[in-house]
């Protein structure tokens, strides 16, 4: 399985909010959004991924894009890393149905959690850029979601 | 906008803290003073003969202290003392307040107040953000990150990386390897 290339449409799918609701392909259009998927919450690689992107989150949020973190945890564990961490991102949990949304977008690891993968998909909801780490312990530098972006047609 | 995008570091210039012999292999470490594994990378390193140059990579999420030591640093690097402000936050990480950066500047022999005034100068502020942006476009995503002859390792220094470091030091020492620019 890898992750969803860039040109296909949004696959459906539906997350779980930290305010109880859901986000699903529909809610993605006429916005840039950048998924962040990450293996798990308070692993120490997470940590300092979502800590890189809240650094630059002003400048991503200046040039429209949206970020979120998504990963298999519950939407409890995901509040308390958020907060922990220190960071605004706001996290989607694929906690239930387990994995769903992981294995649409084709970055669902057989272990049942997300593979560390970076997936912008353009206000039409079209994939316009993704990235899969080679392994989950390495971690991908602010840097690709400002080449991804420079795909989105403006 | 700031430009994010990819790319490799900049060249090292004058503004840039460097030491170690200049014939000797070139490694640069995006690093956090706040960062215990920063701490066990520099106590690896310091005793090669390396020519060594260090960027920050002091992110405000991550350490609440770390742009505070970034700032320190840069504060005693006005008055010539960067290297032993280095050594001195990476050789004691348990005291990083206030009073412990005073302490350690009165030590140094740095003029206080103007070390408390460059530590809070704008100036000193953009210094460390141009290194972090730097860091970011290089594809730095945690501390600390190496490297070496335009490779990048992340994480403290491995034993592989360290011998073949050895080595390189080994072949300058004989004039086997050529001349360089300090370019990454």
């Amino acid at each position: 399985m890898t992750v969803i290339p860039p040109g296909q449409p949004a696959p459906e799918f539906s997350l779980a909010t930290e305010q109880g609701e859901r986000l699903s392909d529909a809610d993605l259009e006429g916005q840039t959004t950048v998924l962040v998927f990450y293996p798990f919450a308070f692993s120490p690689v997470c940590t300092d991924q979502l800590s890189v992107y809240q650094e630059v989150l002003d400048e991503l949020e200046s040039r429209g894009a949206k970020v979120y973190g998504v990963s298999c945890d519950s939407t409890w564990a995901q509040k308390a890393f958020r907060e922990k961490l220190g960071v605004t991102i706001p996290q989607l949990s694929d906690f239930e149905p387990k994995g769903k949304a992981c294995e649409a977008f084709g970055v669902l690891h057989p272990g049942g959690f997300a593979q560390r993968a970076l997936v912008i998909i353009g206000p039409d909801r079209v994939v316009r850029y993704s990235y899969q780490a080679p392994s989950p312990a390495e971690l991908p530098g602010a840097n690709l979601i400002f080449d991804g972006l420079e795909a989105v047609p403006s | 906008m700031t430009d994010l995008r990819s790319s490799a570091p900049p060249p090292l210039d004058d503004s840039d803290h460097v030491r170690g012999p200049t014939e000797a292999p070139l490694l640069l470490l995006y690093g956090d003073f706040a960062c215990p594994s920063c701490a066990l990378a520099d106590r690896r390193l310091r005793r090669l003969p390396l020519r060594y140059a260090f960027r920050h990579f002091a992110l405000r999420s991550k350490r609440p202290r770390a742009l505070a030591l970034a700032c320190a640093s840069e504060a005693a690097a006005r008055q010539g003392a960067f290297w032993p402000m280095h050594d001195a936050l990476f050789d004691d990480q348990g005291h990083q307040d206030d009073p412990h950066l005073w302490r350690r500047a009165q030590a140094l022999g740095l003029d206080l107040e103007r070390f408390e005034a460059d530590r809070r100068a704008e100036v000193t502020a953009a210094r460390v953000a141009r290194d972090v942006t730097s860091g970011l476009r290089a594809g730095v995503a945690l501390t600390p990150t190496l490297f070496v002859g335009g490779e990048r390792h992340a994480g403290p220094p491995t034993p592989e990386l360290l011998e073949a470091l050895a080595a390189g030091i080994a072949r300058a020492g004989r004039g086997e390897e050529p001349a360089r620019a300090d370019s990454m």
